[in-house]
């Protein structure tokens, strides 16, 4: 698969420790273009580290990561602007690329924020927000497009309808998607592949094959949300207190 | 004209004032106001080296910054002390070591008050080119890395994953602050030259919706500080750096009447 030239990105055995405790071990994981891998997954399971390791944040890692592609974009799970930097919408979609009007409008139109171009990004409620960091992301045409819960704080039809964009950006741009997502519904009907994380890769496969999982029956049929508290794999080993995988004899 | 030192202390000002708006804004912005006066302090260490061995004073207090300045970034990568108690360490230890050496200079006349508020009648033409030449390739310098030094300032991991390499800029950027302080530590003093840093730029921030304009607004705080500081300071027989930096009190004290009129969310 490494000679496969729709690999963007190849992460095989790969995990971080800090101060002695794994925060993700032993992650494969390819991302192909045109593709949407998802990742899911417990507070606290490592998704948003997988993803930093994905972009090459952390350095000090085990495993190895290969990526295949410069044009990268990134929308982070947090971002907050200090006070004392005053920044509008516009000065932030061109932060690390210059784009001519036209492509940071259609960016913003896509996203339905374009009448908020020129507010202050502190000024914007956190639905709003999330709106222009995807179009700032997808303004830049990437190959790779790495989004840590994108749509955190948009209203239902409007988190739809940004899954929707997602799945239509992957298709448009080529672009391979990496998308963290609590919302278990709309991702398993949007996504190519999914992982299911759990300081491990607990499970992986397409949506149909993970939902095929009789205790992902359950999650999926039920709100995602109090399933969460609840996530539970067919297990063939058992956690321990330092998140260390001790197996099960089956 | 040059003979003037009004004149001269005026050319001098305004140098600086170019370059403290732009470099102010960022020390504002990444939150590193007491970091400038770190690298102010370590400065006594590079003035008194300069003195005793009689070198260069601009160019031993440009290396002596810093190195400070990469000692404390290195020493925030390897220790687990938060960066106020790394800056706390270096500020005093350089500054107390630069007093100690201060002890064993006596045989050498010092004007100490100068280094700590700036003279403007020591300003010479050879202080001029320092400020001018090296003021026009810090803001050069800052020119080339405004792009990923802005980007990283609003989100490092966003700036570092999409290309760009945050850890190199933020040295460039720690270097230029050291360049700053080494040509205008005569004009304005080591205890000052973080004021003339912050407050125009502080200013600015009140009165400004997006970042080249605060950028400009602080220099032009920056300037009007210079001329009214150097004005009042000669009519009223006052220092010039502390008198320039009232000024710039005094407009930023009035930019908060701008920002009670501006409707902020």
């Amino acid at each position: 698969m490494t000679n496969n030239p729709n690999v963007l990105v190849k992460i095989s055995n790969a995990g971080i420790q800090k101060s002695g405790k794994w925060l993700v071990k032993d992650v494969n994981l390819e991302i192909h273009r045109g593709k949407i891998v998802t990742i899911i997954g417990p507070n606290g399971s490592g998704k948003s580290t997988t993803a930093k390791i994905v972009l090459g944040l952390h350095k000090k890692i085990e495993g190895n990561v290969q990526t295949f592609t410069k044009k990268i974009s990134y929308v982070p799970q947090k971002v907050s602007i200090d006070w004392t930097l005053p920044i509008r919408v516009l000065d932030f979609m061109v932060l690390t690329e210059d784009l001519e009007p036209q492509e940071i409008n259609d960016a913003l139109n896509l996203t339905g924020v374009d009448h908020l171009i020129s507010r202050n990004l502190r000024d914007l409620s956190g639905g709003e927000f999330q709106r222009v960091l995807l179009a700032r992301a997808i303004a830049k045409k990437p190959e790779l497009l790495v989004l840590d819960e994108p749509v955190q704080g948009v209203d239902f039809a409007g988190e739809v309808a940004l899954y929707g964009l997602i799945k239509k950006i992957s298709e448009t741009l080529n672009c391979g998607i990496l998308l963290i997502s609590h919302d278990l519904h709309v991702v398993m009907s949007a996504t190519d592949y999914v992982v299911c994380l759990n300081g491990h890769v607990c499970c992986s496969g397409t949506p149909v094959d993970v939902a095929r999982d009789k205790h992902y029956k359950e999650l999926f049929g039920e709100k995602s949300s109090q399933l969460l508290s609840i996530y539970e794999h067919d297990h063939d080993h058992v956690h321990t207190a330092d998140g260390d995988i001790v197996k099960e004899n089956v | 004209m040059f003979d003037d030192f009004l004149f001269r202390a005026l050319i001098a000002g305004i140098g600086i004032a170019l370059v403290t708006g732009p470099l102010g804004c960022f020390v504002v912005w990444r939150r590193l106001s007491f970091f400038g006066d770190t690298l102010a302090h370590s400065a006594l260490l590079g003035v008194l080296l300069s003195v005793a061995f009689d070198l260069n004073i601009s160019l031993t207090i440009f290396t002596v910054s810093s190195l400070i300045a990469l000692l404390l970034l290195r020493l925030q990568k390897t220790t687990n002390l938060p960066s106020d108690a790394l800056l706390g360490l270096l500020s005093h230890s350089s500054l107390a070591v630069g007093l100690v050496i201060l002890g064993f200079l006596s045989f050498i006349r010092f004007d100490i008050m100068g280094v700590l508020f700036g003279d403007i009648l020591s300003v010479n033409v050879n202080d001029l080119l320092a400020i001018w030449i090296g003021g026009a390739i810090i803001l050069l310098v800052l020119w080339f890395i405004w792009k990923p030094l802005f980007a990283s300032t609003v989100n490092y991991e966003l700036a570092e994953a999409e290309g760009m390499n945050p850890e190199r800029v933020n040295a460039i950027f720690t270097i230029l602050l050291a360049a700053l302080i080494a040509i205008s530590i005569k004009m304005v003093g080591l205890l000052l030259i973080t004021g003339m840093l912050i407050i125009p730029t502080t200013m600015a921030r009140n009165l400004s919706n997006n970042p080249k304009q605060m950028v400009i607004l602080s220099i032009i705080g920056g300037l009007l500080s210079v001329f009214i500081g150097l004005y009042t300071s000669f009519e009223i027989n006052t220092s010039s750096g502390p008198t320039i930096v009232v000024v710039a009190l005094i407009l930023f004290i009035l930019s908060l009447i701008g920002i009670k009129k501006r409707n902020y969310g």
